[in-house]
């Protein structure tokens, strides 16, 4: 535990520095890739058509046309744009997605940087995306985006709490804020989930519906700080064409791009990491060699991943009160509720 | 690594007065606000290089996360919004020449101190996190201090609630 492969295998510290840094690097552009051509495929499933065909087999290079149409894009910025801000926030977005990476376990052999408060840090590094996103909305000197920023960031402030609240509870539960430490704390069968109350005598049947509960304010608020369907009125098309990235194309726009994919897969990692066990196998011992966490880890985010496009093309969008209505008078205080239970279970245990 | 952590920290001295420096001589009130990110993040990376990783978590998370965003907001709708432009006053030469006075008296109070003081350069044992030892002194012999900026809290929270519900 805590020893990162790449320092076992490679003696001198900064070559393992760098590699360690490029490895969620690799991983984010990859992952990328395969999230577009999910999402493009999912749609398309959804809405009975066949979605892109044309570039590779049934249209699977059609994410790397996309990404290299992007890059060799004119790069426009308004006039009336405040030039530096414009050009930083894409950078400050995509550094913030980036820098979540570094306590992501994708295996008990591969923390990038070991440091105990993972989840706390997780947690706080996204706020520098918050900063990002406004100030790409207000460089741009553009009302649509400047709206879609701001309504961002309510969305973004106010659904952190429950969030939070979730997050709180699991770490009550595991005793531990370092991510590595919580998915070992669920090995063996799926019942050891804490979505299940973790492991525990046979009366954790009792807890289960709050941890059950906790695991849906979590999911929910996930997609909102994500800007994810139904909470993506930041970038409602209908209303104000794209939010805060209306004015921005070419590479800045893949960054923004990018920023948010490798969002969504952060916060995907998170619920599996806390709720569905991390890198355990489901089925106790079998299939749970070093080389196949890895593999779990990456097929169970790529469910959530999976689930929250999926989303996408089932919900309509929430109107601006339902959704503060939603995150104050329904998510908190039965976060609060559940976070009483998980605590009272705790100190009984 | 031993040399490596001179090069960060004066990386992070570098921003933090560079950021700094933007935010008081800055014309444009946004900019100042948005180089404030950069002080605060790099005051953040200070306390990491001191071990004391969770005061510096818990700065990006309220300085950034709640102080920053909200003078950002304040900023943004008040410069683009209703069109009026922050921008600093006309200082005069009295204020200009107390300023000066005080810097002044400020920087050789510093520099006594700088020379007078037994700067304690101790080795420490190794820590790995300090949010257990926080945690455990918090509840137990600051759990008064604990509870009352708590309470503080709660009051503040209730008091703005009551005022923005107010029509």
């Amino acid at each position: 535990m805590e020893q990162n492969f790449v320092n076992m295998l490679i003696e001198n510290p900064w070559i393992a520095a760098l590699i360690i840094v490029v490895i969620p690097l690799v991983f984010v552009v990859i992952y990328a890739l395969i999230a577009i051509l999910g999402e493009l495929k999912i749609a398309s499933f959804v809405q009975e058509r066949l979605g892109p065909m044309r570039t590779g087999w049934k249209g699977t290079m059609q994410p790397v046309a996309e990404v290299v149409k992007l890059l060799q894009k004119e790069d426009i910025t308004p006039d009336a744009a405040d030039k530096p801000l414009f050009n930083l926030a894409p950078f400050l977005m995509f550094a913030a997605a980036f820098a979540g990476f570094a306590v992501i376990p994708f295996s008990p052999y591969f923390l990038p940087a070991g440091i105990e408060l993972g989840l706390f840090y997780v947690f706080a590094i996204g706020s520098l995306g918050v900063i990002g996103l406004v100030m790409g909305g207000w460089a741009s000197n553009n009302k649509y985006s400047l709206l879609g920023a701001m309504r961002s960031v309510a969305q973004i402030v106010s659904y952190e709490i429950p969030a939070a609240i979730a997050i709180l509870s699991i770490a009550t539960l595991s005793g531990s804020l370092n991510l590595n430490v919580i998915s070992d704390n669920q090995s063996g069968w799926f019942w050891n989930w804490y979505i299940f109350g973790g492991p525990g005598p046979w009366w954790k049947i009792l807890v289960i519906p709050f941890t059950l509960g906790l695991g849906l304010i979590y999911l929910i608020s996930t997609l909102a700080e994500t800007n994810r369907t139904p909470f993506d009125i930041p970038e409602g098309e209908s209303e104000i064409v794209a939010g805060y990235h209306t004015e921005y194309s070419g590479m800045k726009f893949a960054m923004f791009f990018f920023a948010e994919y490798a969002n969504m897969f952060i916060v995907a990692a998170i619920l599996m990491l806390l709720f569905f066990g991390g890198w355990n196998s489901p089925f106790g011992d079998f299939l749970n060699q070093w080389w196949m966490q890895p593999v779990w880890f990456i097929l169970k985010a790529f469910f959530w991943v999976f689930l929250t496009i999926w989303l996408r093309w089932t919900l309509p969008r929430l109107r601006v009160d339902q959704l503060m209505y939603m995150s104050w008078k329904v998510l908190l205080p039965w976060g609060f509720v559940c976070f009483f239970a998980v605590s009272l279970f705790v100190m009984l245990k | 690594m031993d040399y490596l952590i001179p090069i960060i920290f004066y990386g992070f001295a570098a921003m933090i007065l560079i950021s700094a420096a933007v935010v008081v001589f800055s014309k444009k009130i946004i900019y100042a606000a948005f180089a404030l990110l950069f002080t605060f993040f790099g005051v953040a990376g200070f306390y990491v290089l001191l071990n004391a990783d969770f005061l510096a978590i818990t700065q990006i998370m309220i300085y950034i996360g709640g102080i920053l965003v909200l003078i950002i907001f304040g900023v943004m709708l008040t410069t683009k919004i209703t069109g009026v432009d922050i921008k600093e006053g006309v200082t005069s030469k009295i204020q200009k020449g107390f300023a000066l006075l005080a810097i002044t008296i400020i920087g050789i109070t510093l520099l006594i101190l700088y020379s007078n003081v037994k700067w304690v350069t101790k080795e420490f044992p190794e820590i790995k996190s300090t949010i257990i030892p926080i945690g455990n002194v918090l509840l137990t012999d600051y759990i008064l201090a604990f509870e009352v900026a708590s309470v503080l809290l709660l009051i503040a929270i209730v008091g703005a609630a009551l005022i923005a519900r107010r029509k």
